[in-house]
C-alpha cells in the first residue's frame, strides 16, 4: 500500500457507504472535455456535491458503438475541442479525494494505445478507482487483468440481458469492484421505463457470484432510480446528466443548476429505494 | 469460351488444409479476436456454431452451390486482357471476372452464405453496412430472394457519391439509412449497424460484408469468398499451364483479396506473390488515404485487433479515397497477419493511378471496372513493368464500374464546366497505342480458358 492508497476510494468503498445507509449508490457519468475540460470537471463536482457516490468519467472516443445520440454528441464535441487521454487522468486527479470514487469509462482502443499497464498505473497515481470497459470482454482482457491487478484498480466488465449463466459466471469471476448490468439490449440513452427483466438479470448475476451489481442504461429520473435501487447496489445514470449539459450549452450557471436538479432528484430516488412499499 | 465447368463450384468449406490455409481464427498471430460488448457474445457464439455446423452439412453446401450456379452465375470467367497487358510491359494480365456475378461484384458470394445462415438461425431481418453500395445491393438482393426484412446503413457522404446504388437498394425493397455521425462514411455505418444489432439481436443478423469485425466474421466471410481463388487458380493453370507469378487485389476491409489469396497461400515454392492494393487517396504523405497496413498501426476497431488508422491516443483517423468501398480505416485481421509474417505485400495506389487504370481498362478491353478494382489494375500495371514480359499477373476484378460513372465523369471533366482532374484524351492516345492483338494472342494462348 502506498500512502496514496489510503485515501483512494475504490468502487466497493463507495458501495459500502451507501449500503451502510440502507440505500443504493448513485453513479453519475459525464464525458471529460464537454463543454470543455474545466467545465466537465466542474460538472462532476456538482454531481458529487449533490450526492453522487461514484463518478464515471467518460473518455471520449471516435467510434462509440455502445452510445446513443446524446452521449455521442457530447463526446464528439469534446474530441473536436481537443480532449486527450491525459486530460482524463487530469480530471480524475482533480476530482479524487472529494468523497466519491472516480472511475473511467473507456472503450478499449484508447487504453490499448496508452498502454494498459501505464494506464492502470497512472490512473491509480491520479487517485482513480478503476475502469469500466464496455467493449472489452474478459476473454480478450489478459493484459488488462494483469495490469489492473498489479496497480490495484477496479476492472468493471458488463453483463447484458442476453448473457447466459456461463457468461455471467465468467464475467463475474474476472470483475473487481462491481458488475455493470446493462438493463436493456441497446445503447446508452434515456428511456421511458426500465425493463422489469432487469431485476432478474441482477438476481442471476448475484447467483453467479457477484457481490456488487450496478444497473445502467436508460435510468434518467428519481422514480426509476428508486425502482432500480430496490434491487441493485448502484444506479448508473449518464444521458440524463449529459442532456442537462447539452440543453444549456454556453450557459454554465444554468447548466450547473440543471445538473443539481437532476442529481437531487436521483439522490432522493436512491434514498427511498429500500423503503418503498 | 465458356463451356460448363464440371468442377464443383463451391468446395467443401470444412478445412482439410495444411500450413497457412488452415488458419481458422479467432486469432491470426496477434490479430483478430472479439473486442465487442458482452451483450453480443451470445449472438456471435450462435453464429459461429451455426456456421460450423452448416459447413459440415451436405444440404447446406448443396444449396450454396446451387445458388452460386443458378443465381450468381458461377463460375465467373477468367479473361485475358491482351491490349491492357501491353500497357504493363507486356506481362500477361488475367482478370478474374467477379464483376460478372449477379449484382455486379464479388459481394454476393458472402451474402448468399450468410443469408442461408440467417434462415438457419430463425432470424427474419438482416442489416448491413455499405460503402460503395456493392455489399448493400447484394444484401438487399438476397433479402428480396429470401423474403427477409433488410436495413442498410450507409455513410451520408457515400449516399451522395453512390446515389445510383442507394436507388437500387430501395428498389429492391430495403430501407437505406444515411448515417450522419462522425466522418459519415463506411466506419460510421458499421458503428450504427452494431448499435442496431445490439438492440435487435433476437430477430436480426448483422450481415457484415468484409473479412473484418469480431470472430467468426473474418474466417466465415473469407470462406464464402474462397471460391474466387479456387476457381481462378484452376483456370489459370488451364489457361497458361502454370501458376501466376503474382495475384493482385484491392484491399479495403479485404474480402475479395482474402477470397482470391487464400487458394494461393501455400504456393510458396515456386512463390506466388500476393499483392494487396490499398487506397493511397491523395498520397500517404498527405494524410488523406485509406492505406491501413501501409500507414496505420496495430489497434482495435469494430471488434478485432488489426491495423488501424489512429492517432497516438487511439482515436480513429478518418480515411480518404475516391473509392467509397476502400474508404475504411482498418483492415481484416488475416491481412494484418499476412503482412506481419511477410506472406503478402501491401502497396498504396493513389486516386490518380487508380482512375487512369479505370479508364485504360475501359478503353483497351471494353471492361469498365469498379474504382475499387481499378486500384488492383493500377497495381498490376506497376507490377507488370517491374516483372517484364514473361510474368503472369492474376487480377481480382472484384466489381463492375457502372456505379462509378458519375465519379469518373467528374474526375475526367466530362460533365459541367469543371475541367476535371485528369485528361481523358491523353489516356485515349495511350489506349490507341496498343494493338488489336486478337490473332497473336490466341496463338500465344494456344487454348481456351477452361
Amino acid at each position: 500500500m502506498t500512502a496514496l492508497d489510503t485515501h483512494r476510494l475504490r468502487a466497493a468503498d463507495a458501495l459500502d457507504v451507501a449500503r451502510a445507509e440502507n440505500r443504493a449508490a448513485l453513479i453519475g457519468y459525464l464525458p471529460v472535455g464537454y463543454p470543455d475540460l474545466a467545465g466537465s470537471i466542474e460538472a462532476a463536482r456538482v454531481l458529487i456535491d449533490h450526492g453522487a457516490d461514484m463518478i464515471e468519467l467518460g473518455l471520449p472516443y471516435s467510434d462509440p458503438v455502445m452510445d446513443g445520440p446524446v452521449i455521442q454528441k457530447a463526446a464528439s464535441a469534446a474530441l473536436r475541442g481537443g480532449v486527450r487521454t491525459r486530460h482524463v487522468l487530469e480530471a480524475v486527479e482533480a476530482l479524487s479525494g472529494r468523497g466519491a470514487a472516480i472511475l473511467v469509462m473507456s472503450y478499449w482502443n484508447p487504453v490499448l494505445a496508452y498502454g494498459p499497464n501505464a494506464f492502470a498505473r497512472d490512473l491509480a497515481a491520479a487517485g482513480g478507482a478503476g475502469v469500466i470497459t464496455p467493449d472489452l470482454i474478459p476473454d480478450e482482457g489478459a493484459d488488462w487483468i494483469a495490469a489492473s491487478e498489479e496497480h490495484g484498480v477496479d476492472r468493471v466488465f458488463l453483463v447484458a440481458p442476453s448473457s447466459p449463466p456461463d457468461r455471467l459466471a465468467h464475467v463475474v469471476s474476472h470483475t473487481r469492484g462491481f458488475v455493470y448490468a446493462a438493463s436493456t439490449m441497446g445503447v446508452t440513452g434515456t428511456r421511458a421505463s426500465v425493463s422489469a427483466a432487469t431485476e432478474g438479470l441482477v438476481a442471476r448475476t448475484r447467483e453467479a457470484g457477484a457481490e456488487n451489481v450496478c444497473v445502467g442504461l436508460g435510468v434518467s429520473n428519481g422514480e426509476q432510480a428508486s425502482q432500480v435501487g430496490a434491487y441493485a447496489d448502484g444506479v448508473i445514470v449518464g444521458s440524463a446528466f449529459v442532456r442537462a449539459l447539452l440543453d444549456h450549452e454556453g450557459d454554465a450557471p444554468a447548466a450547473r443548476t440543471a445538473l443539481a436538479t437532476v442529481t437531487d432528484d436521483l439522490r432522493a430516488g436512491v434514498e427511498r429505494s429500500r423503503t418503498r412499499q | 469460351m465458356s463451356t460448363p465447368d464440371p468442377r464443383p463450384v463451391v468446395t467443401d468449406l470444412a478445412r482439410p488444409f495444411g500450413e497457412l490455409r488452415s488458419e481458422a481464427g479467432p486469432y491470426f498471430g496477434d490479430f483478430g479476436g472479439r473486442f465487442l460488448p458482452e451483450a453480443l457474445v451470445p449472438a456471435l457464439d450462435e453464429l459461429r456454431e451455426t456456421y460450423e455446423k452448416a459447413v459440415l452439412d451436405p444440404e447446406f453446401i448443396a444449396e450454396l452451390q446451387r445458388l452460386a450456379r443458378e443465381y450468381t452465375g458461377r463460375p465467373s470467367l477468367l479473361s485475358e486482357a491482351p491490349r491492357f497487358s501491353q500497357l504493363a510491359g507486356g506481362a500477361r494480365i488475367l482478370l478474374k471476372r467477379e464483376d460478372l456475378n449477379h449484382t455486379g461484384s464479388h459481394k454476393i458470394n458472402n451474402v448468399l452464405g450468410q443469408v442461408l445462415l440467417t434462415k438457419r438461425m430463425g432470424k427474419s431481418r438482416v442489416i448491413a453496412e455499405t460503402g460503395a453500395g456493392q455489399h448493400g445491393v447484394a444484401t438487399a438482393t438476397a433479402a428480396a430472394l429470401f423474403g427477409l426484412d433488410c436495413t442498410i446503413y450507409m455513410g451520408e457522404e457515400d449516399t451522395e457519391r453512390q446515389a445510383l446504388n442507394v436507388a437500387r437498394m430501395r428498389l429492391l425493397g430495403a430501407d437505406v439509412i444515411a448515417v450522419t455521425q462522425g466522418s459519415r462514411t463506411l466506419k460510421d455505418a458499421i458503428n450504427e449497424a452494431f448499435r442496431d444489432w445490439v438492440a435487435n439481436v433476437e430477430t436480426t443478423h448483422y450481415l457484415l460484408g468484409t473479412v473484418a469485425g469480431p470472430h467468426p466474421f473474418p474466417v466465415m466471410v473469407r470462406d464464402f469468398h474462397r471460391i474466387i481463388g479456387e476457381e481462378a487458380r484452376a483456370q489459370t493453370l488451364d489457361l497458361v499451364g502454370r501458376l501466376p507469378d503474382v495475384v493482385v487485389a484491392c484491399v479495403g476491409g479485404g474480402s475479395n483479396a482474402m477470397g482470391i489469396f487464400h487458394a494461393f497461400l501455400d504456393d510458396v515454392d515456386p512463390l506466388v506473390r500476393l499483392v494487396g492494393c490499398e487506397a493511397g487517396g491523395e498520397g500517404i504523405s498527405s494524410g488523406l488515404h485509406s492505406a491501413t497496413i501501409g500507414g496505420g498501426t496495430p489497434g482495435v476497431l469494430h471488434g478485432s485487433h488489426s491495423f488501424v488508422m489512429q492517432d497516438e491516443d487511439g482515436q480513429t483517423i478518418a480515411s480518404h479515397s475516391i473509392s467509397a468501398g476502400l474508404d475504411y480505416p482498418s483492415v481484416g485481421p488475416e491481412h494484418a497477419w499476412l503482412a506481419d509474417i511477410g506472406r503478402a505485400e501491401y502497396r498504396a495506389v493513389d486516386d490518380g493511378p487508380a482512375m487512369e487504370a479505370f479508364a485504360l481498362l475501359s478503353m483497351t478491353e471494353g471492361i469498365m471496372p469498379a474504382i475499387e478494382s481499378a486500384h488492383a489494375l493500377a497495381g498490376a500495371l506497376e507490377l507488370g513493368r517491374e516483372l517484364g514480359e514473361d510474368a503472369v499477373i492474376l487480377v481480382s476484378l472484384s466489381g463492375r464500374g457502372d456505379k462509378d460513372v458519375d465519379t469518373a465523369s467528374r474526375w475526367f471533366g466530362l460533365v459541367g464546366e469543371d475541367s476535371g482532374r485528369a485528361d481523358l484524351e491523353a489516356l485515349r492516345a495511350r489506349a490507341r497505342s496498343t494493338s488489336d492483338s486478337t490473332a497473336s494472342t490466341s496463338e500465344k494462348n494456344g487454348k481456351e480458358t477452361r
